[in-house]
């Protein structure tokens, strides 16, 4: 990579644009991605499905999901340099959180378990919260994993997050049925909650169905101004130090364990989100499957392909990745031979990914700074 | 700073050959023709039970052009579309609605595996188009609305065979039976559930009960442990790949006790793998491809011509669900998701290669079950129990 961009974002930092500035026309400026986030995201749910169907809204959705896993699987894996394989694990462990509230919260609270209320409606705002109850979950879990990576490094890392992807895979197909009947439920104690009854192998079926655009779009959102704002803070460049040189982060003062574990904890919290979207989405059930290594790939695969660290450039890679193997299907059975060449090919191209260490609007940075001296 | 520029350039340029590949080929429309009837196909073609999704569609692409070569449903041709989808839950729910959304198929067709039909059945019967699964055995498939159909037995049904034919099969008569399970995969699972009820029921002891994870390649522990406790008969309810070698392993550790497992043992592989280890085994299955009954040879007969292999049970309900949904257009003149699906319910003794298929209140099929014994890697016909 050429050295001279090293200063590219960085230096160009100043308090007005790192969002920590105090003053009120800063916080303005701190918090209109966030408005303009939720603005889309309320745009494509009106939107999109009248004007591209169901098919396409779908396949948004699905891309929406994978951004918020890679984006937060980048904290991990490409700010602070830590090689976490078992991503999929947080994804499960609050996507079956997520689950167990809204299917038995319903339940009690509304005697079934179908789908309550409207758009933002109770049956909404329910959902919204077990997504976030199976983050703060997954976080408790990211700070568990987290832990080891205090003496481990590397590929002996990578074999401990794997490890807690399959104990979480077959944790889950030991569980027992699910209840579908409300008033069986209702009457019976907690202890048919013990082992959970969320299906074991066959999966969570029966869930309501309160995945919409605007939602998943909402945590893209979130997730997103989250990832970015770490990355220019002060924090997110301590974690950034930790990836190019332990040592010498070490030896400036950087808390090394605090660092990866908040990096951890942070990923867990966003992937355990993203996995009560995915359980809640229409004509899929999330299953013991889904927490096994070869989803966990799927995301690494992103990080990897959009740049080590580089938030737009995974951002574009997750949605780039989940659409091609849709607008693929002309292939046939063929077509996951031609996914996997355009993967080879994209890492002989570009083996430091999409964007590298950089962000899509760096590559207009030479512009803009040319701008910015004719200015004044 | 050259350097630097070059890289940038690089990438645009590869954005550009990305972006340029999934335009064109998003570009191409599968819009149906007025003088066609689309149907559509969701099955697992690549994963790890491949074979399961390719014989149900050579199973239904033989029906397809039989339908056809007599000049279709009032003269519309049907027209196929299959998807992959990878054996995975998310795949298959998009496959569907892409099925159902963009392609406007009128009848879906799938799947194999009860988690993935699961899937795929409520964008069905959210959009109101009926689906027939040709062999997912779990009962919960159909429970998830009126527009889902099924032309196999269910799992309490396919249980309660194995139990009752272990218990009073002359030469078997089985008193104490041990259970190996694929813990990972629901089919394996539940099946296991039904058999116990049933065994226990019939007067039967279940002695052990082992577990194993779909994809293990070392089952000596479990073995030892079921050929301590000396049982009359091994269940073994998985898939093919794995109960080879439980056979192989269990012919190793001198096992002499016979297995008998579920349609998931049906596969031409299963004696490539297990050799003679598995003579002598017993599973319960949709077809037998020895059964005599015209119907089913001509079947054989054609399905060999077509695809030059003998079709496993698999590739036969593959043909039944096609050739059910076929009858039920012939019988009426609207194609919409509701009128199809109340004439599908109105199947009644249909002459499948399967056995005489009806279809009940819950939608779910009626119909025989036979009991196959593997005889020098082959299966061969040994009974059939009625319902």
């Amino acid at each position: 990579m050429p050295r001279d961009s090293t200063q590219s974002p960085q230096t160009r930092l100043t308090p007005a644009n790192s969002g920590f500035s105090g003053t009120t026309g800063n916080a303005w400026y701190g918090l209109f991605p966030l408005v303009a986030g939720l603005a889309m995201a309320t745009a494509l749910q009106f939107i999109l499905p009248g004007a591209a169907g169901p098919y396409y809204s779908r396949i948004v959705i699905d891309a929406g999901i994978a951004i918020v896993l890679a984006v937060s699987l980048n904290i991990v894996n490409g700010m602070t340099g830590q090689f976490s394989i078992g991503h999929a694990g947080f994804m499960a462990l609050g996507g079956y959180t997520a689950g167990i509230l809204t299917h038995y919260g319903s339940m009690l609270l509304w005697g079934s378990a179908g789908r309550h209320g409207g758009f933002l409606g109770s049956g909404e705002l329910l959902f919204a919260a077990s997504c976030l109850a199976g983050g703060l979950i997954s976080a408790v879990a990211g700070y568990v994993v987290g832990l080891p990576s205090l003496r481990l490094r590397g590929d002996y890392l990578a074999i401990v997050t794997l490890g807690f992807g399959e104990i979480m895979r077959v944790i889950l197909q030991q569980t027992g049925r699910v209840i579908d009947d409300a008033e069986k439920f209702r009457s019976g104690g907690l202890s048919q909650l013990i082992p959970p009854p969320v299906g074991g192998a066959v999966g969570f079926d029966g869930l309501p169905k309160y995945t919409s655009l605007f939602w998943v779009y909402s945590l893209v959102t979130v997730t997103v101004v989250v990832a970015y704002r770490l990355k220019v803070s002060s924090p997110g460049r301590a974690m950034i130090s930790v990836r190019e040189d332990e040592i010498a982060a070490q030896a400036m003062g950087v808390d090394i364990a605090r660092q990866k574990v908040m990096a951890f904890v942070i990923a867990a919290f966003f992937a355990g989100a993203a996995g009560g979207m995915f359980a809640h989405e229409s004509g899929v059930i999330i299953s013991p499957r889904d927490a096994g290594f070869q989803r966990s790939f799927d995301y690494v695969i992103m990080t990897v392909l959009g740049g080590r660290g580089s938030i737009s450039g995974v951002l574009i890679a997750a949605a780039v990745l989940t659409a091609l193997p849709e607008m693929l299907r002309d292939f046939e059975q063929y077509r996951l031979i031609v996914y996997a060449l355009l993967l080879i090919m994209m890492m002989l191209v570009r083996p430091q990914g999409l964007f590298g260490i950089h962000e899509i609007w760096d590559l207009f940075a030479p512009f803009l700074r040319r701008q910015q001296k004719a200015a004044p | 700073m050259a350097k630097s520029l070059n890289a940038r350039i690089h990438s645009m340029v590869w954005m550009a050959v990305i972006s340029a590949v999934v335009g064109l080929s998003g570009c191409q429309q599968n819009g149906g023709d007025a003088d066609e009837i689309l149907i559509g196909h969701f099955g697992s073609l690549t994963g790890s039970e491949a074979t399961f999704g390719k014989s149900t569609d050579n199973g239904i692409i033989l029906a397809v052009e039989e339908i056809n070569a007599t000049g279709g449903i009032r003269g519309k041709k049907v027209r196929l579309i299959t998807y992959d989808d990878k054996g995975e839950a998310r795949e298959a729910g998009t496959a569907v609605t892409r099925l159902i959304t963009k392609d406007q198929v009128v009848a879906v067709l799938g799947e194999v595996a009860s988690g993935l039909s699961l899937a795929g059945a409520p964008v069905c019967q959210e959009n109101g188009i009926p689906m027939i699964s040709p062999s997912s055995t779990n009962p919960k498939v159909t429970q998830v609305g009126d527009m889902i159909f099924r032309v196999c037995f269910i799992d309490p049904f396919q249980g309660s065979v194995c139990a009752k034919f272990a218990r009073e099969h002359e030469g078997l008569k089985a008193a104490k039976a041990a259970i190996l399970t694929d813990q990972a995969s629901p089919y394996s699972v539940g099946l296991q559930e039904e058999f116990e009820k049933a065994f226990v029921a019939l007067g039967g002891t279940v002695v052990s009960k082992q577990t194993y994870q779909g994809g293990d390649q070392d089952f000596s522990a479990q073995l030892t442990a079921i050929r301590g406790e000396a049982p009359d008969i091994l269940f073994v309810p998985g898939y093919y790949t794995d109960v080879g070698n439980i056979a192989l392993q269990a012919e190793k550790l001198q096992l002499k006790v016979p297995m008998l497992g579920g349609d998931g043992w049906d596969s031409s592989k299963l004696g490539e793998i297990a050799g003679k280890a598995i003579d002598g085994c017993f599973y319960s299955n949709h077809y037998s491809h020895e059964d005599p009954n015209p119907r089913v040879q001509e079947f054989i007969r054609k399905y060999n011509e077509k695809h030059s292999q003998t079709p496993d049970g698999l590739a036969a309900l593959g043909y039944d669900a096609a050739r059910i949904l076929f009858e039920a257009m012939k019988r009426t003149e609207s194609l919409k998701g509701a009128d199809l699906a109340a004439e599908l319910s109105k199947t009644k003794d249909f002459d499948g290669v399967t056995g005489k298929i009806s279809i009940n209140e819950e939608r779910n099929a009626v119909k025989p079950a036979v009991i196959l014994q593997m005889k020098d890697g082959k299966p061969s016909y040994v009974s059939t129990i009625q319902p």
